[in-house]
């Protein structure tokens, strides 16, 4: 491999790998904060990307503007989701939990099949901006921004957990929340937000991906493998892990094409995922449950 | 501690199996329908018992259902279609989902919670990839043809109605077996509390795997049955999450952990399938998931226990 292949294939990985930085976010940080498993993660994203589509179709808006506003409104949902539906059975073992996710997605994206049909729908051209290019190495535009935005904004998240009243609420439960309880936090309280806030997520990142990948319901399937994947390997709960894990998937997808061939990405990333949770099952970044 | 009854309940078990296969060639000509409801609820109860080993009984939340049906689908269909009889391409089926789950099952099971479910989740992606890459093999995701058990496809039907019962009855009489026996006792114990089960002794890693293969073994059975009834496979179909999910649903209607809740769920669950959404098929899957998140709301314990907790007050 020539040194020009090599940097081309690592900067497509790594603009890859933001994008799935910012799929895996806000379900890393729902899985740590409320112990759940959000299966509806992948659907929320693809409604996400609709919004994007729409706000572009009919209003002429960029989805790079569109996220901010299609972020919150995802948001809200999660917050109804959560208060009334998840909610209810938030203590139970780890199998109800995982059902009640499974069957909200199945209503989701049964009700996008509905609404939108199962046909691909593109965003052509969001920017018109031509390619960056760095040496050898050529950036598509859209790309570089919506990477560079997703990487952005999941660090933003980051950043405000650490620093700001309810950020430290957050984490507090996500340390022991018998004892944030304890200190006053109302814990219901926080779980509706984290969740809400884990959506938003979620949503904004569909809006990213909206520019590079094609539209479709039959997407969300693959956009929760890679939360899993990214989560489990950067490490649970984390939104830096989240980053990091999502950069390095990114990475490895991109050189196991180049390797092995592209219809067995899958595959590399599972072994991978199944290998990871076998050996170093807190994740690359850090001790579980903390920051 | 194991009375008669216990003992004679497998038996039982396959009796009744037994007299409702010899009833199958009483069914009129032409019933396609009834065959094809009947085939698919015995197909279900399979599924559904052969989870509630890990599932219910164990109380590991696997979603490998599917990988092993798959797989199990796969096997039979590419050893009929090599021209070998179709009870050993079922045996073969069978083998080789337990010989994968054994070493699999091993290593994961060390896994708890969402960790577990994630890992076993996974295998459906990596069995289905494989799958679809060995074309020359599998067709890939050109599907697979699989020579049927006979020429015409009404006794194909009555064959695939036949075999699935008898698998059933299997099914349920080693469920029963198992859950009444010193190895259902050790698992109980590791659902409880897995810490305490091995400080008094309990292998759990021997007893959580032998349940595990048992398990799949009885999955990739049915998959090479499916296989053989429906005559043509694609990855997406046999390797669908669906193959894990609706047994896991059965399940919990019918009552998590308990030797009949996994078939009286299935039945409840194939007529509210037929009745519900037969009529609202652009709805389906959201009309299930519907039922379930209701099922979680006012039923989390499922049928059965809730019976017994009505009419046997402790």
């Amino acid at each position: 491999m020539s040194i020009a292949t090599f940097l081309q294939v690592a900067a497509n990985g790594l603009l890859l790998g933001g994008l799935y930085a910012a799929i895996a976010a806000g379900f890393s940080l729902v899985w740590g904060v409320l112990n759940i498993v959000n299966m509806l993660h992948g659907s929320v994203v693809v409604l996400g990307s609709y919004g994007a589509f729409f706000a572009w179709q009919r209003l002429g808006l960029n989805p790079f503007a569109a996220a901010v506003v299609i972020g919150p409104c995802v948001g809200v949902l999660g917050w109804f989701i959560q208060r009334f539906v998840i909610g209810r059975v938030i203590s139970a073992p780890v199998l109800i939990t995982l059902v009640m996710t499974f069957a909200l997605d199945l209503v989701l994206n049964n009700g996008m099949l509905l609404a939108f049909t199962a046909d691909y729908r593109k965003i052509n051209g969001a920017t018109g901006l031509a390619p960056l290019r760095i040496g050898t190495v050529v950036l598509p535009a859209d790309r570089l921004i919506a990477t560079v935005l997703a990487i952005a904004g999941t660090y933003t998240v980051h950043i405000y957990l650490h620093h700001s009243r309810l950020g430290r609420a957050i984490v507090a439960v996500r340390m022991d929340k018998e004892t944030a309880r304890l200190m006053g936090v109302k814990v219901e309280r926080v779980y509706a937000i984290t969740f809400a806030l884990g959506l938003t997520m979620a949503g904004m990142a569909g809006c990213y991906l909206a520019v590079v990948y094609p539209i479709s319901p039959l997407a969300s399937g693959g956009y929760l493998g890679i939360a899993f994947t990214a989560c489990v390997l950067g490490g649970l709960g984390s939104v830096i892990g989240a980053i990091a894990g999502g950069l390095l998937l990114g990475l490895v997808e991109s050189f196991g094409a180049l390797a092995i061939g592209s219809e067995y990405s899958l595959t590399v990333a599972s072994t991978i995922l199944i290998l990871m949770l076998l050996v170093r099952p807190q994740g690359l970044v850090g001790r579980a449950g903390y920051e | 501690m194991t009375s008669l009854r216990d003992v004679l309940m497998p038996g039982r078990v396959l009796f009744v199996g037994g007299i409702l296969i010899l009833l199958v060639p009483l069914i009129p000509h032409g019933e396609t329908y009834a065959m094809r409801l009947a085939t698919q609820c015995a197909l279900l109860a399979i599924l559904a018992i052969s989870w509630n080993l890990v599932g219910g009984l164990t109380g590991y939340p696997s979603f490998a259902t599917a990988a092993f049906f798959g797989l199990g689908a796969y096997v039979g269909g590419v050893l009929q279609q090599m021209g070998l009889p179709w009870a050993i391409a079922l045996l073969a089926a069978a083998c080789a989902a337990a010989l994968l789950a054994a070493p699999f099952g091993f290593t994961i099971l060390r896994l708890r919670g969402h960790y577990f479910a994630i890992a076993s989740l996974m295998l459906i992606a990596i069995l289905r990839e494989v799958t679809t890459g060995w074309a020359s093999l599998t067709g890939g995701g050109m599907g697979l043809n699989v020579p049927g058990a006979a020429s015409d496809p009404e006794t194909t039907a009555r064959f695939a109605l036949q075999s699935m019962l008898g698998l059933s009855a299997v099914a349920l009489a080693s469920s029963a077996f198992v859950a009444k026996s010193w190895v259902g006792f050790g698992l109980s114990c590791i659902r409880m509390n897995e810490t305490a089960a091995a400080g008094a002794g309990i292998d759990a890693a021997l007893l959580k795997t032998l349940a595990f293969t048992l398990s799949s073994g009885l999955a990739g059975a049915a998959g090479a049955i499916y296989a053989s009834w429906i005559g043509y496979i694609d990855p997406s179909d046999v390797y669908d999450v669906m193959w894990s999910v609706r047994p896991i649903v059965a399940v919990l209607i019918g009552g998590l952990g308990t030797v009949f809740g996994p078939v009286i769920g299935t039945l409840v669950y194939i007529a509210l399938e037929e009745v519900l959404w037969r009529n609202i098929l652009t709805f389906g899957t959201g009309a299930l998931g519907l039922l379930i998140i209701a099922l979680l709301f006012f039923l989390p314990s499922g049928i059965l226990p809730s019976l017994r907790r009505r009419y046997r007050p402790a």
